[in-house]
């Protein structure tokens, strides 16, 4: 129990780890296979995203009072998307390059559903600065998780790492990573990774427990 | 006029089928396939509302365009998108109430669901004209609805098969997915002619 209690006080940490979107709410699941065949286009897409979280976080929360309950979620949605203007046009402006190969999934962020899901979950009923910290933490375990699958996509299927040759003349690509079949299982793989580790957690906790009530039992009688 | 309608089809069916390689609506993918039953009302409904909404988005982008407004184009596609998804949910509830119970939760999803927003999005990027934006409409969301339909039947075939506990659940989900979408990369040769 107080655990959970530790976990509500300290929203950045929550989104970072302990509810991290895409590998424990699995959320978001558009972006984080199209968008993760390289590790750069991985990172800017997790920074335009937190970008877009924390800001309509925010604004959210400020107007959460003024905004009548039936159409919320229509005012969430247009707030979204003014933002997502905003990024579009930030990251035209910033490096083409970019822009050139996110292509229409910047539009997209709008249709993300770790947006709509924390401005309904969270921000429409915190306080800001709260709501401010939920958006970047949440929005920078997006971009950890990204990142973890464009490394994996990146290193396997192109040889590279952030467009360094990682190894000799002789490494034979495994293109499959790349192509869309690749984004399903790498993130299978690391879906599996995490599942397995927490579920060793848990058993070593539980573990821990029983080890202590014995002891207690012990030292009663 | 510079592409022709039957490859526009093809190209969004099946070679760049908008689930299984272009990634999109991955969340209702992977979270409404698990039943036959929903897996096809789902497919229809969205087909239903990404045609409506590209026809109407097409519009509504020619009436931007003469008041040299293209940066309010992402919000009001995303407010005719909410707009139809509404309509759909009260044109199925007064015609089918049965079938509105069995949708009721995933109807307010479809307004989520990126397949539905990109729709039109790639219409006005490839500035195709109406005809064109419908076939390609229709085409897409047929894709949607093939791959919905064909991941849910092999999903209730391994419910009943003997999978470790770990793996079950979204790990199985993606995993078959991979395998689909491999099969679907078997189309790509069929661009190269078009």
């Amino acid at each position: 129990m107080s655990e959970t209690n530790k976990a509500i006080d300290n929203p950045f940490l929550n989104g970072l780890w302990k509810q991290n979107p895409v590998f424990v709410q699995v959320l978001g699941m558009c972006p984080t296979l199209a968008i993760t065949n390289s590790v750069r286009n991985a990172v800017a897409m997790g920074l335009a995203t937190t970008f877009v979280l924390t800001g309509s976080n925010g604004m959210i929360s400020l107007i959460r009072k003024l905004v009548p309950k039936q159409v919320r979620i229509a005012t969430y949605i247009a707030v979204i998307a003014t933002f997502v203007t905003i990024v579009d046009y930030l990251v035209k402006a910033i490096s083409i390059d970019v822009y050139k190969a996110l292509g229409p999934y910047i539009p997209l962020i709008v249709a993300n559903c770790i947006i709509l899901e924390r401005a309904e979950a969270y921000a429409g009923k915190r306080p800001v600065v709260k709501s401010l910290l939920d958006g970047l933490g949440m929005g920078l375990g997006f971009a950890f998780a990204l990142s973890c699958l464009g490394t994996i996509r990146e290193v396997l299927g192109a040889g590279t790492f952030l467009g360094f040759h990682l190894f000799g003349p002789n490494f034979e690509p495994w293109v499959l990573f790349l192509l869309p079949p690749g984004g399903f299982i790498s993130l299978a793989v690391w879906l599996l990774t995490f599942t397995l580790w927490r579920e060793r957690q848990a058993k070593q906790k539980q573990l821990a427990a029983e080890s202590e009530i014995a002891q207690a039992v012990g030292a009663g009688s | 006029m510079n592409e022709s309608l039957t490859h526009i089809f093809l190209d969004a069916f099946l070679i760049n089928n908008f689930v299984l390689c272009v990634f999109l609506g991955m969340c209702s993918f992977l979270g409404l396939s698990g039943k036959f039953g929903t897996a096809w009302r789902m497919g229809i409904s969205v087909m239903f509302v990404i045609t409506v909404s590209s026809v109407l988005s097409y519009g509504s982008n020619l009436l931007l365009v003469w008041f040299h407004a293209q940066y309010l184009r992402l919000i009001v596609y995303i407010i005719i998108i909410a707009a139809t998804v509404q309509l759909t949910e009260m044109f199925i509830r007064k015609t089918s109430p049965a079938l509105f119970r069995e949708l009721g939760v995933y109807l307010p999803l479809i307004t989520t669901n990126c397949a539905v927003l990109a729709v039109p999005l790639f219409q006005t990027s490839r500035n195709y004209n109406l005809v064109q934006s419908t076939v390609f409409a229709i085409a897409a969301s047929g894709g949607y609805c093939v791959a919905l339909i064909l991941l849910s039947l092999v999903r209730e075939r391994t419910d009943l098969g003997d999978i470790p506990m770990l793996a079950r659940g979204t790990v199985l989900t993606l995993v078959l997915a991979s395998i689909l979408s491999l099969a679907f990369m078997g189309f790509a040769g069929m661009g190269n002619g078009g």
